[in-house]
């Protein structure tokens, strides 16, 4: 029965262990990636995959991702709503994984508010 | 959907919306019966029988802030497009399966796709939940097991996206030494002669 392997564990855990420490205190930011069916067949998923790269580089402690469901804006899909404290919450629309990159890093880590891709304020 | 992976993530997805704390998911493919078989069960709330009944059909759904579902109509058409078919198993309080079939060689069979994307997200987003993934092909398998990963990898998180990042990478490594074992001389020859085409 192949698994993955001890080594392929190992690595993992060796390549991770600055990392390691447990994510502590508030998050700062919350980038919510929407994936209902919609958002999933509209292409989620790259949109996620490439946060998840950037998130991995940036290294922050304060910044959370979560995913959630159909929020009912499905032909504006896929959706990512980025909330920085006491800023009111941005839904973007019809991201892909370029547009996730950039809004990660001008809006989450520097603060600019992409309006470009912006569906609204919430 | 343009891969079987993402109408696995979104069956997952509904999984973890009905609470569960353990999601298989299960692929078994077999050339010699040319059949391939893709099974979601979790742990969760599961349905009552009358929305099983009507499962294919979009405007039966099971959430309450809007009529429609298309998840499982999505993946009922695709199995059905391929000579297959969907069957749910689910009772309230006992969780719920999803099983898929398709013809594998069905030229309406999507592929399976980035199964290893699918899954790094499913346990990166959601730390408290379990996942097992096993897949077969031809008596050949790949297993996953986060809890098994997570015993294995005492104190380390598997939401820290560099974990997850490395997880994600490892999973589709060992997938693609899987699909490469089964690639005999023959399937060999049919891919290079539909190259020439």
């Amino acid at each position: 029965m192949a698994k993955l392997t001890i080594e392929d564990l190992k690595r993992i855990k060796e390549q991770t262990t600055k990392a390691t420490a447990l994510r502590q205190g508030d998050a700062r930011v919350r980038i919510t990636v929407h994936m209902g069916t919609c958002g999933i067949a509209a292409g989620a998923r790259p949109v996620m995959s490439a946060l998840m790269e950037e998130m991995a580089e940036a290294d922050r402690q304060d910044i959370r991702v979560v995913t959630s469901g159909c929020m009912g804006m499905c032909s504006s899909e896929p959706n990512v709503t980025v909330e920085v404290l006491d800023t009111e919450p941005i839904v973007y629309q019809h991201m892909d994984a370029n547009r996730m990159r950039q809004v990660f890093r001008r809006h989450v880590l520097l603060g600019e508010v992409q309006s470009d891709f912006a569906l609204a304020k919430i | 959907m343009r891969e079987l992976s993402l109408h696995i993530l979104d069956v997952a997805e509904n999984a973890l919306t009905a609470g569960a704390c353990l999601v298989s998911i299960e692929v078994a493919e077999s050339t010699e019966e040319d059949r391939m078989r893709i099974s979601i069960r979790d742990n969760g709330r599961g349905m009552p029988e009358e929305k099983i009944r009507n499962i294919e059909d979009p405007f039966v759904t099971t959430r309450t802030t809007r009529r429609v579902g298309l998840g499982l109509s999505l993946l009922a058409a695709a199995a059905r497009r391929c000579e297959g078919a969907i069957a749910v198993n689910a009772a309230p309080g006992r969780g719920t399966e999803v099983t898929a079939t398709f013809r594998r060689s069905h030229i309406d069979r999507a592929p399976l796709g980035d199964m290893a994307a699918t899954l790094g997200m499913l346990i990166m987003g959601n730390p408290h939940v379990d996942f097992v993934y096993i897949h077969r092909l031809d008596g050949r398998d790949f297993t996953l097991d986060t809890r098994e990963l997570k015993r294995e990898l005492e104190g380390v998180d598997l939401s820290d996206p560099v974990v997850a990042s490395h997880l994600t990478e490892s999973i589709r490594r060992s997938l693609q030494e899987l699909t490469a074992g089964g690639s005999t001389s023959r399937t060999r020859e049919k891919e290079n002669g539909q190259a020439d085409d």
